[in-house]
């Protein structure tokens, strides 16, 4: 964070959440990142994303009762799968924040949150379908939108589509 | 010359050939298989409504493959969506013919490139006889390529096989450009 910078008062109510979370958990999680447009830190270990989850969902001063969205994303560079999740408080308070969530790029597993916000579920599942990662603890774990047999994982940077799928030739 | 067209005099006999009487009946009621699968679909279903009215050339959609003569491939045909397709394709009876609609399942369209999840053209997996290009065809377009079905329908003949009727069909192509032509000079453009 730079210094003397002013923050806007919704980055401030992201600062102020982030740290409660920051004196439960300290070196679990990383810096704040105050950015304008999406505010977040990192779970650094990544085996108590599922607690840090419960606590940011049932934590009387933070309640972040809504998963607005959950992405995946290739850090090719660096090796790594993660995920991205926004979280919200709907109707309770006014603050948001993003949480990033990351493993390794091949064979690497997160703990799924899919039993604290539901919304996790699918998106979990879209997240693994797309990059490959797996969930562990989800209920249902599976592809979702590619076929079951499907080869590969078609969101990766070095993404090469398969020759053939039950005998049809998929490449142009 | 249709066979209505020909006026029935002569207390009602008309003297045709077979082919003829089994061509105009099968190619009066062309009936598609009423399913879509994506925005080319939206333009099937407005084609199929009151403004382009294909019931007055006797096409509606049937729900089942089994009644079904035609099946209008209208969007694009994903890897998962191609085995369904097949299968849709092969519970229809024969004769069957199939209009490849919109440039998705044309050749990809779109997708041609990045798209690993489509299939790059209907016609990898059932044979296709008409293809309507756009993205997505206008409904005249798509009339245009049902019009062209039913050429192929006036084309066949017992003991023809479906190759050499479309190779009938294609001899008696007309070059657009004369008709594109006509149509400038009446608009006086």
């Amino acid at each position: 964070m730079e210094e003397g910078k002013v923050l806007s008062q919704s980055v401030q109510q992201s600062a102020a959440a982030y740290a409660i979370i920051h004196d439960k958990f300290g070196e679990a999680v990383s810096a704040f990142d105050a950015n304008e447009t999406m505010p977040f830190f990192e779970v650094l270990n990544t085996s108590i994303w599922t607690e840090i989850a419960l606590f940011m969902r049932d934590n009387p001063k933070l309640q972040f009762n809504y998963m607005a969205c959950l992405s995946g994303v290739d850090y090719q560079a660096e090796e790594k799968v993660g995920i991205v999740c926004n979280f919200e408080s709907l109707g309770i308070f006014n603050h948001k924040l993003a949480v990033k969530v990351k493993c390794a790029r091949n064979g690497g597993s997160i703990p799924s949150v899919a039993c604290v916000w539901h919304t996790a579920n699918w998106h979990e599942r879209e997240a693994y379908d797309m990059f490959g990662m797996s969930f562990t603890g989800h209920p249902d774990f599976k592809r979702i939108l590619c076929p079951d047999d499907w080869e590969g994982y078609p969101l990766l940077k070095d993404y090469k589509v398969q020759e053939t799928y039950h005998g049809i030739k998929v490449p142009y | 010359m249709g066979l209505l067209d020909a006026g029935i005099t002569k207390h009602n006999v008309l003297v045709t050939s077979v082919d003829n009487v089994l061509n105009w009946a099968r190619l009066s009621s062309l009936w598609p298989m009423g399913f879509g699968l994506a925005c080319c679909a939206i333009e099937m279903m407005a084609t199929n409504a009151s403004n382009y009215d294909l019931e007055r050339f006797g096409i509606f959609p049937r729900s089942s493959p089994r009644q079904s003569d035609l099946m209008i491939v209208a969007g694009t045909v994903t890897m998962k969506m191609a085995e369904r397709v097949v299968r849709l394709y092969e519970q229809m009876p024969e004769p069957r013919y199939v209009l490849s609609m919109g440039s998705c399942s044309n050749c990809g369209g779109p997708y041609w490139e990045h798209g690993y999840h489509v299939l790059k053209g209907v016609d990898r997996i059932i044979p296709v006889d008409v293809y309507v290009p756009g993205c997505p065809p206008r409904p005249e377009s798509l009339i245009g390529g049902l019009m062209k079905i039913q050429e192929l329908i006036r084309m066949e003949q017992i003991g023809v096989s479906r190759a050499d009727a479309l190779k009938k069909l294609a001899e008696k192509s007309v070059d657009p450009q004369f008709v594109i032509e006509l149509e400038r000079k009446a608009a006086g453009a």
